[in-house]
């Protein structure tokens, strides 16, 4: 036994980690199926707007994951993760926008007797973009949108810089536990209220649209790009699993969990808490602003409303639902919460008559969820990762079982674990 | 003797009250020292404040042989810089292996990128299996820290205190809670370790102290009453009249 839990630091990743293997293999085949029956290059029994949907949840997972290190793992209750997801579909959003109308009024313009300039097609772009707001000139933060390479760099860039910007200040100055929580709400807000001004430079309350047009696929129909994109997630995701999983195994996940734990214990054993948390902080923004730069362009739109904290809110209930502090019970519970939200609030949840009031599931939904989280916080805080420990001690039930104190009936270790 | 701590005219108050008053307080680089006092005398705010984890209003914390300055360092880097602490109640990561919390507190770098491509050596599993038979926990090394019991998990803090490999141990009541048995194995793992480094032991109980054969400190209100053998301070006045409750 004593070997086994030396040798623990040092087994490969897969068997350290047989959730692993299990949760890659499950992706993979629902890939597949999904792929087979779609509508389009498969079956057609799943409709392109479903798979759509599916590829979202995808994503969903994805920034789900991140949260769950930061906060699962780490401790940091983290109100700011969709910001930063929020930004990586801002920045894919510019690009998409730019390139796509930069096609249209080249091809507008090119009917004209003279050939355009350079600044006219620029004005051109501009006043289709901008119109809408009243204004007829790109804002500074343009500067590269015309660039594919600098906007994906950005879509893991600017999050990056802002989370370190933000975390350095707050870690620096041992800002913890609900006082972080409130911060990074406020920046979450202060950043979606500043996006709805129309001067922002992007769109204001009208956000970026007609993303799910891929600049130069016109030919390409949408049910074959949403298999498309819906492969790019699942693979997303796969990858952000292993990082993760790579992250939280080994000495490093086990610094991460004695921090949330208890972190001043970890300054005394000579570990910069400040520095790990900043790193996890960063890393986890970065996961979140790829998981965004897939997300909106399957959704078509983005605005400042899908940055408001209730959006950050939202995905902190998912993790919980899910449960904390393991990989797979992140994914599980946002998969099963939003797509039961997405059936819920799509209007094809039954109405139920109680006679002296109707409840219709597209109001009700909210405090339906709202209860189960309270539920779950209450009486399953493991959620519903907690039933696979159920399986997983049926099949072992005796990890090993010497009396705890020195007296006959005295709480075995079993129970004691608990 | 070349001295490994130097505190120095320290003073520290909180809301007006003096939990410090101008200690001063010199060990050496391999000494035992208890250190003894009331209540409230301030013991543990000693250790706060050499752990860096509270920063006096005046005062010097003179550190090893290049005379590094504590009181400008970060609880993080006096940790490296070699000062181990264990806390009064047990403090281990209840959630992981005893293997976990070894390995955790195990001399190593400490630098988030190097401990993210940590992987353990042979030496660094050899060393912990050797801590874990000296504290007696060779045979639980798989078992969640939170099952053990009460003295395991003090033994445990200790393991991880010897791990650090430090030159200055601070060990804040380490008996406490302890069967007779359990305080002699105890006794004995922190004279052998006061052979190669400085401990510093702060204890209520005289027995533990009387065993630990070793100089004594008696704090009273903040600062040093009287210093010397475990037989001269009993025999002072003061220090009957504050302490030993006459």
């Amino acid at each position: 036994m004593a070997d086994m839990a030396l040798h623990g630091v040092r087994r490969p990743l897969i068997v350290r980690h047989p959730s692993l293997l299990i949760f890659l293999t499950c992706l993979a085949l629902f890939t597949v199926a999904v792929t087979l029956l779609a509508e389009g290059v498969g079956m057609g029994v799943i409709s392109t707007s479903f798979v759509k949907t599916l590829g979202k949840t995808l994503c969903l997972c994805l920034v789900a994951l991140a949260m769950d290190l930061v906060w699962g793992y780490t401790g940091i209750l983290s109100l700011g993760h969709m910001a930063f997801f929020g930004i990586g579909g801002y920045a894919i959003g510019m690009w998409l926008m730019y390139a796509r109308t930069e096609i249209i009024v080249r091809d507008s313009l090119a009917q004209a007797p003279l050939p355009p300039t350079v600044t006219e097609i620029s004005d051109g772009i501009a006043n289709q973009i901008f119109g809408v707001v009243g204004a007829s000139e790109f804002p500074a933060i343009w500067a590269l949108a015309h660039s594919f390479p600098a906007q994906l760099a950005f879509v893991v860039l600017v999050p990056g810089l802002l989370a370190l910007i933000f975390g350095w200040l707050a870690f620096r100055s041992r800002v913890t536990g609900v006082y972080l929580s409130i911060l990074t709400q406020a920046m979450t807000l202060a950043l979606s209220l500043y996006l709805f001004q129309n001067d922002s430079g992007l769109r204001g309350n009208n956000g970026l649209s007609g993303l799910q047009n891929l600049p130069g696929f016109d030919d390409v129909p949408q049910s074959s790009v949403s298999i498309a994109f819906f492969w790019a997630s699942a693979l997303a995701l796969a990858l952000g699993y292993l990082l993760c999983s790579f992250i939280v195994s080994g000495k490093f996940g086990s610094v991460l969990r004695a921090i949330r734990d208890d972190e001043a214990r970890v300054r005394f054993l000579g570990y910069s808490v400040e520095a790990y948390k900043l790193i996890v902080f960063v890393i986890t923004a970065m996961i979140a602003g790829v998981a965004g730069a897939l997300y909106y362009p399957q959704a078509g739109i983005i605005n400042p409303a899908e940055i408001a904290p209730i959006a950050s809110i939202y995905l902190a209930v998912w993790v919980a639902i899910g449960g904390r502090g393991r990989l797979y019970g992140a994914v599980i519970g946002t998969a099963f919460v939003s797509l039961l939200s997405s059936w819920f609030t799509g209007g094809q949840a039954p109405d139920i008559n109680l006679g002296f009031a109707v409840i219709q599931w597209v109001d009700w939904w909210t405090i339906l969820l709202g209860l189960s989280f309270v539920a779950v916080t209450l009486f399953a805080p493991k959620g519903i990762g907690g039933l696979i420990d159920l399986i997983e001690e049926r099949r072992s039930p005796d990890r090993h079982g010497a009396d705890l104190g020195p007296d006959a009936g005295a709480l075995r270790e079993k129970e004691a674990s608990k | 003797m070349s001295m490994l701590l130097e505190v120095d005219g320290v003073s520290v108050s909180f809301d007006g009250f003096k939990a410090i008053n101008n200690l001063t307080f010199q060990i050496g680089e391999a000494e035992m020292r208890a250190v003894i006092g009331p209540n409230g005398a301030g013991k543990t705010t000693f250790m706060d404040i050499v752990t860096g984890k509270t920063r006096p209003d005046e005062g010097k914390v003179i550190w090893g042989e290049k005379s590094q300055n504590l009181l400008a360092m970060t609880e993080a880097q006096i940790a490296q810089a070699g000062i181990g602490r264990k806390f009064q109640r047990p403090t281990v990561f209840e959630n992981q292996t005893v293997a976990e919390n070894l390995m955790l507190a195990l001399k190593n770098a400490r630098g988030p990128f190097s401990v993210l491509r940590f992987k353990a050596a042979a030496q660094d599993r050899e060393k912990v299996a050797e801590l874990a038979d000296q504290i007696g926990l060779l045979g639980a090394l798989a078992r969640k820290s939170g099952e053990l019991s009460h003295g395991q998990k003090q033994w445990l803090e200790i393991g991880m205190l010897l791990a650090q490999d430090p030159q200055l141990l601070l060990v804040d009541e380490p008996a406490a809670g302890m069967t007779p048995d359990e305080r002699e194995h105890t006794t004995e793992i922190l004279v052998e370790a006061a052979k190669t480094r400085a401990v510093v032991v702060v204890e209520h109980d005289m027995e533990f102290v009387r065993r630990l054969n070793c100089r004594v400190t008696v704090l009273h209100e903040g600062s040093v009453l009287a210093e010397g053998s475990l037989d001269h301070v009993t025999s002072d006045e003061r220090v009957i009249e504050v302490y030993l409750g006459r």
